[in-house]
């Protein structure tokens, strides 16, 4: 079977958000850049698949130059090749521009994929809604938030989505979309020979044309914080009368 | 201006917060529920809302920022080409609309136009209060579209052990800083005896010290409890998207400069293997075992 897996490159933020002058963007000066993390669960997925039931597997992202970087991660924990639809600048594309790109890309693949996998939402914009657009554009059964795969004898797909108080199973037929949720599995490390080997790899590159976005980011801004401010205990072990005490105003001992 | 609001259940406070977030664009809004049985069937359930939408030419669909609710309104969105934005804070009506909705899990806003009409807005989830009247509110029920490619074929009921994450009253969480899989033993004597759910970080569970189930955060469990207690957890943005529901936070970290203290309520400054121990140990004095 051939697997294609869309990702999107976005900063690994810590503890407080910086943004830029323009209020357009996340400061990443002294930020590094990662996957969201249901893509890298998608990935691992990706491989897992093509490892079981033979195939090959390819990484997708629309994004900056730069994020050659990501698609190289992921061939190093062994995605067989890329495909990067470049955009220029600091302009967001919005979903349904996103979606169209992905659409283009997928009727230029040389092989169509059987499975197209994406992450359940992103991490920074988090607009729930690429996969699905892009499954109605293909004509493909989706599911999203899935938690499990497996392929049935009769090639078909059997997923499973996490709800209150247990797991909703979907039985669908091939070619289809799914997304992924982190859970689905632990993702591995790349190796060293991994990373070696992913320089090798081919990757395909091609530079769409970004429309005008009909989902228009206007700034971005921070939540007003929390404005509190934290009572302390006291420091080491010699704090845990002061918490006790806490706890038991909390009416918990 | 007329609203439509696609609601999952009256009862859900959910569907009551996007209830009174339509409220507040117009109209008296129109609640419209699925009538799908048993077997929920996404794209059939957004068909059917779009057929609707055809139909009325409302200005606005709203929906709740739930998995469901978002699933279903991509649907609309992508069967009527049209944009659409996930988890609004707010929205003024006009051409274009405004609003402003959350990005990373709330730890960022965003001021967005959208250009389409209707617009299709999925509502985050405590930005407005429900009316708790509303659970009464009358729903028009329409049926789904046509026969489901895709639709749940089956229930696998969950068999939990013990206090659930998401509905526990108190949760113990150990970050990184745990160092180990077998260092959450403390975590979890303290948990014991306080009748918590235990928690952790990602840090944690891509270490594979605990499974995912355990993780609270952007991409894992949202928590609400009375009482959060986060050991050896620095405070990253995808940590605290999903705490901040916590009406009380005590953090326990030997960095004074950590950002999870800027959250917290209670602070520690120590090392967890010496604090959580000892808190344990004055619990046991204080209940006089």
């Amino acid at each position: 079977m051939n697997v294609l897996v869309c990702v999107k490159r976005v900063p690994l933020t810590g503890g407080k958000i910086v943004l830029t002058d323009d209020a357009r963007a996340i400061s990443t000066r002294h930020l590094g850049f990662t996957i969201s993390p249901h893509e890298e669960c998608g990935c691992e997925e990706a491989v897992r698949l093509i490892e079981q039931h033979g195939g090959s597997s390819t990484v997708l992202t629309l994004g900056p130059p730069e994020a050659e970087e990501q698609l190289r991660d992921m061939m190093a924990i062994g995605i067989d090749r890329a495909v990067h639809l470049v955009t220029g600048g600091s302009e967001e594309w919005d979903p349904q521009a996103t979606a169209s790109a992905i659409v283009e890309a997928v009727h230029n693949e040389p092989e169509p994929p059987d499975l197209l996998l994406f992450g359940n939402e992103s991490a920074d914009a988090g607009n729930y809604q690429v996969a699905i657009r892009v499954a109605h554009k293909l004509g493909l059964p989706v599911v999203t938030g899935i938690k499990g795969i497996s392929v049935i004898d009769d090639g078909r797909l059997r997923l499973e989505q996490e709800v209150a108080g247990g797991r909703d199973v979907y039985v669908v037929p091939m070619p289809a979309v799914v997304s992924v949720k982190e859970g689905i599995n632990l993702p591995r490390y790349p190796s060293v020979p991994g990373r070696l080997r992913a320089k090798r790899k081919p990757l395909d590159t091609n530079t769409p044309a970004r429309p005008e976005p009909r989902l228009e980011m206007v700034r971005l801004a921070l939540p007003p914080g929390s404005g509190k401010q934290a009572q302390v205990l006291g420091g080491g072990a010699e704090a845990a009368p002061a918490v006790v005490t806490v706890l038991a105003e909390l009416g918990l001992v | 201006m007329s609203v439509l609001v696609f609601v999952e259940d009256p009862a859900d406070e959910l569907s009551q917060q996007a209830l009174s977030f339509a409220r507040s664009l117009g109209e008296e809004p129109t609640a419209v529920a699925i009538d799908g049985g048993e077997s929920y069937a996404p794209a059939a359930w957004g068909q059917a809302l779009a057929a609707l939408t055809r139909e009325r030419g409302p200005s606005v669909v709203v929906a709740p920022g739930t998995d469901r609710g978002n699933e279903v309104l991509a649907h609309v969105a992508a069967e009527l080409d049209l944009p659409m934005a996930a988890n609004c804070v707010s929205a003024t009506p006009g051409d274009p609309f405004t609003l402003t909705r959350i990005r990373w899990g709330g730890s960022l806003l965003e001021e967005a136009r959208l250009h389409g009409s209707p617009a299709l807005l999925s509502v985050a989830p405590h930005a407005v209060a429900a009316d708790p009247a509303d659970a009464g509110m009358a729903v028009e029920t329409i049926a789904p579209a046509g026969e489901a490619v895709v639709k749940v074929s089956e229930r696998v009921q969950a068999h939990t052990a013990g206090v659930s994450l998401a509905d526990a009253d108190v949760v113990v969480s150990g970050g990184r800083g745990v160092g180990s899989a077998d260092g959450f033993a403390v975590i979890e004597e303290l948990a014991a005896l306080l009748g918590a759910a235990v928690g952790c970080s990602r840090a944690v569970t891509s270490a594979g010290w605990r499974p995912h189930t355990d993780q609270v955060g952007q991409t894992g469990t949202k928590v609400s409890p009375s009482l959060y207690i986060a050991c050896g957890i620095s405070g990253a943005t995808q940590h605290m998207a999903g705490c901040k529901g916590a009406k009380k936070l005590l953090a326990i970290n030997p960095d004074a400069e950590a950002s999870i203290f800027a959250s917290a309520d209670y602070a520690v400054i120590g090392d967890l293997h010496e604090v959580v121990p000892a808190i344990s140990a004055e619990i046991r004095k204080a209940r006089g075992a």
